[in-house]
This record gives structure tokens, sequence and C-alpha cells, in this order.
């Protein structure tokens, strides 16, 4: 099977590869998969508590092409947005942005989940309820 | 200079060698008669040329001629000698024992026989992928017609000992079967010194066409008889009926011949500089290699590098380096390598896999380029790796909750 060049692209320039410190208020870690199947994403998020800006974003994935890509492209994708915009990120596109295959989907499925739970963690860090999503199938 | 892409992927298949295509190029067009042609020279010429491949594959494996039964390939011979063998000795009893880390083709083939009636007894294997022959001796019944025991592994290249092997099914009255299509050609392998009765093995593994193979069946001591799978003109004894494939006979039996007559030196270089590119990646944290390294083929390095993923480490470098991976991620089912799971590796390291299999055209140059890329990819996917921070932070990734799913 062949990558798109967009997967190869951020395989090979992964952009916000690296860790923030998961210990600060302002800092949202998610962290999803396992390691028996292959996959396992941390997403991070750093939002500026005045605005709900996210200011930074990183990740560390362990797994395939498409799930590196998927996380960096989510990476990407995060920085600049409100709190609020970046729940709305849809794994659809990911996929369509970086033309997966269907088999990859998963990994889509588990950048979504990855930002999803790292929001859920800043949001109780803030003493705000987590949001309840519905369960994709991966 | 060297050439990229590097094809270190042998154990799927092999190049043709050119001698063997020069041999093979005659029988297509001026010499294409039938060899079950009888009455004209067309058809002689043609079942000369078989009878002389016959010879040549028979000498690489110590037999007769005529116990040499060609066939389509080894998937056809693993199925032609447990489905025969089941049929034809079906009133001696129904038991069949394999093992876990078996082709495909033979576990499959054993899956379909339980459905029809067979007893199947699929032996686990020790971590280092041997079986344990106590539990063998142990698995034996009064009814246990077929022991079948792959050769060597096609993953981590783990040779059985075929020898006790075959001493302790005919100890018990069973015929001792063995898919060799990774070790003939690479090793010595002798139908009589191993006590082998049944043998499927096939030509593109070891420098020969696709589409040929042959199954060996012993003759005397005990004379062996397989029902047929395809029936039709009663070719080859009446085992396996279809028009021989001449071209591809003439280049089996040439490969066997060059084989036979270059196996020992092609096999020091190659285990040579199989030892320099394990060791190299040995040095790499966290690397283990698969299987019995005393008891394995020459050309082969399965090697899991904990806390990268096998697919994503391939694509760092498989535009130059072609190989394969245990990781789920090749293959359409999301599940890692049951070969690998069945030494008892953890999904994890599974999935961390490459398989290196070298050849006769391997350089020292293609390894080097080799280690030099795998060395650079582990250590950079490792910098995006969240295990390996983990891991070096001295987290315990196993006592993790994980959310599979």
């Amino acid at each position: 099977m062949a990558y798109s060049d967009k997967v190869i692209d951020h395989y090979s320039n992964p952009k916000n590869v690296g860790t923030l410190d998961k210990g600060a208020k302002n800092v949202g870690t998610g962290l999803v998969g396992a390691p028996e199947c292959g996959d396992v994403m941390r997403l991070q998020i750093q939002v500026d508590e005045a605005t709900g800006i996210i200011t930074d974003a990183k990740f560390k994935t362990f797994g395939c092409g498409s799930a590196i890509a998927s996380s960096s492209l989510a990476t990407e994708w995060l920085k600049g947005k409100s709190v609020d915009e970046a729940v709305k990120i849809d794994n659809m596109d990911l996929v369509e942005e970086l033309n997966l295959p269907p088999v990859k989907i998963h990994c889509s499925v588990l950048a979504e989940d990855a930002i999803k739970s790292a929001i859920n963690d800043y949001r109780v860090k803030n003493g705000l309820t987590e949001l309840v999503f519905e369960e994709k199938l991966h | 200079m060297l050439k990229l892409p590097i094809y270190l992927d042998h154990n799927a298949t092999t190049p043709m060698d050119p001698r063997v295509l020069e041999a093979m190029i005659p029988y297509f067009t001026e010499n294409f008669g039938n060899a079950a042609s009888r009455n004209h020279s067309f058809g002689w010429h043609a079942e000369e040329a078989v009878d002389y491949a016959r010879e040549q594959i028979a000498q690489l494996i110590g037999a007769d001629p005529k116990e040499i039964i060609f066939t389509s390939g080894a998937t056809e011979g693993d199925n032609l000698a447990i489905k025969g063998v089941y049929e034809m000795y079906a009133s001696k009893g129904n038991h069949i024992i394999t093992a876990t880390t078996e082709h495909k083709a033979v576990l499959d083939t054993c899956k379909h026989l339980e459905k029809l009636g067979a007893e199947v007894t699929y032996l686990e294997v020790q971590p280092d992928g041997l079986i344990d022959l106590k539990e063998l001796e142990a698995a034996m019944r009064p009814t246990t017609i077929l022991v079948a025991i792959m050769y060597a592994n096609n993953e981590i290249g783990v040779i059985q000992p075929v020898k006790e092997i075959s001493a302790i099914a005919k100890k018990h009255g069973a015929l001792f079967f063995t898919d060799a299509v990774q070790s003939v050609g690479k090793i010595p392998v002798d139908v009589n010194a191993d006590g082998i009765d049944l043998m499927a093995f096939t030509a593109h593994k070891m420098y020969g066409p696709k589409g040929v193979g042959a199954l060996y069946v012993r003759r005397k001591n005990p004379r062996v008889k397989v029902t047929a799978q395809v029936d039709g003109g009663g070719h080859e004894r009446g085992m396996r009926s279809g028009t021989l494939n001449v071209p591809g006979i003439v280049g089996f039996g040439k490969a066997c011949e060059l084989a036979r007559t270059e196996m020992e030196a092609d096999t020091a270089r190659i285990s040579k500089l199989r030892d320099k590119l394990e060791n190299a990646l040995k040095q790499i944290d966290e690397s283990y290699v698969n299987g019995n390294p005393a008891h394995r083929l020459p050309h082969v390095s399965n090697i899991s590098f904990k806390y990268v993923e096998g697919e994503g480490l391939m694509m760092g470098f498989n535009k130059d380096i072609a190989l394969s991976s245990g990781s789920a991620c090749t293959s359409a089912s999301l599940e890692p390598s049951y070969v690998l799971k069945a030494l008892g590796l953890g999904d994890d390291l599974a999935h961390s896999s490459l398989r290196f299999g070298l050849g006769r055209y391997t350089t020292e140059e293609q390894i080097d380029f080799t280690i030099k890329a795998v060395t650079d990819t582990v250590l950079k996917l490792r910098e995006m790796s969240p295990l390996w921070e983990m891991f070096k932070e001295g987290v315990d990734i196993d006592a993790i909750q994980w959310a599979h799913h």
C-alpha cells in the first residue's frame, strides 16, 4: 500500500513533537490507544486561560506512519483554535486531508480521541465537568 | 555504486538466478512438448528434460528421483501431503499433530480436515520457537497418522529438531511430513538422514521460477502413498494429475543443482553478513533477537525494536529497503504475527519486529546501508514515542490501564 504525499511529509517532518508539563494547570494531556494494538498517542494542549485559546500543542506517537501523520496534523490544527472549536475536529477531516485508506481510519479516530481526552483533562483540572462523547467505532 | 532499493525479503521470494532462466528458455519455444506425449520427439524431449530435473532435485535432498512429485508450489504440496495422507490412511486413524507456528497452508489445511472429522493437536512452541519433544511424545496416540512440523520457520528462521521429531513419529507408527520451503537449498537437507516421509518445497524460494514445487513422497521403509487431490490423467504416479510445467521444472532442477554446488560458499558469505547486521542492530538499546540463535537459518534475522512500531519503522526506509514486519499494520487483519505471539512475545514486541532475509546477491555495502538506515529510524521514532519516554522515566508501561479497542 502506498502512502499519500501528505502522510509521508508529516512522517518525515513531523510537526510539534514534544512534551508539555503535564502537571501545569493550563495543560491538558490525552493518552490513548494501547501498545498491544500497535498505536499509542499522547497529545497535549496548552491553553491561554484568559482567552480559552490553545497556544501550543505537542504530540508523541507510537504507531504506523498514518498514526504519526494524524497526530502531527491534529497538533497543527489545534494551535490557535479555542477549546470549544477544538472539540469539533472530526476524524473524517483528518482522513480527507491525509487521504487515509479505509484500513487506516482507526488512526484518525485515535487522534480525535486524543484531542477530546486532552480537552477533558484540561477541563477537569480547571473545575469543569468532563464532556461526554459518543464512542466512534475503531 | 549502491543500487537502490535493496531487497532483504528473501523468505518471501527470491529473484531468479540468470543461469536458471537460461536453462528454461528453450523449453518455452523450440522444446515446447508435453512430457506426457509418448508418440513423438517433442514429447520425448520434454520428458527427458523433466527426468533430468527430477534427478537434480532428488540429488539435492538425497532422494530417489521417483520420489519427487511435481506440484504448483509448496501450498499445493502441503495440501496434497496432509489431505492425501488423511484420506489414504483413514483406516489407521484420524489424528494429526502439528504446531502453532506452522505456515497457514498447513494450519488451514488441518482446520479444513477437522471439519471432516480429523482430530488435530496444535503443539505450542517454546519461547525460542522450538517445539518441546516431550510434548510431542506425550501427544502421540494410537490413532496418530501424521506429524506435520516445518523444517524451518519462515518468520524467525528457527530450525526444528527434525531428526528427533521423525524418530518419535516413527516409533509410534506415524508418518512425518515437513514443510521445508525455507530450508531446502539453504541448508543441507537429507530425507534419509532426517527420517522424512513427505516433504514440500518450492522453486521460487531458491532462485528458481514461481509456480513450480515438489512433494517428496518416500517409496521405501515405509512406502508412502497419498490420495490424489487433483484427478485427471494420472500423471506423477497417479498422485498429481495435470500437464507438467516443463520450463518451470527445468528451472527448478537447475536451481537445485546450483544450490547443491554453491550452498557451502553462499552460506559462509551470507551468514557472515547476517551476523554483521544482527550484531550492529543489537547495539541499539532494547532490541531483541527473536528465535533460537543456535538453531536458525543462516540468512534470517528477526529483531524487535521495543517502543517503536514495525510499520512506522519500515516507512522510514521502505523506498530504499524491502523487508517484512510482524506488525499488525502490514496486514489487513490488524493482528500482529501469530508466530511471534506463539513465542510468548507480547503483542507490543510483535508489533515492533522486522524480518531481515538475506540472499545470494546481498552485498556488504547493502548491509552497511541497512544498518545505518534502520538505526537512524529507530532512534528518530523513539524520540517521537510516548512509550520510549515513559520507559526512560521509569514508568511501568505494563501497569497502565490501556483502553483496548
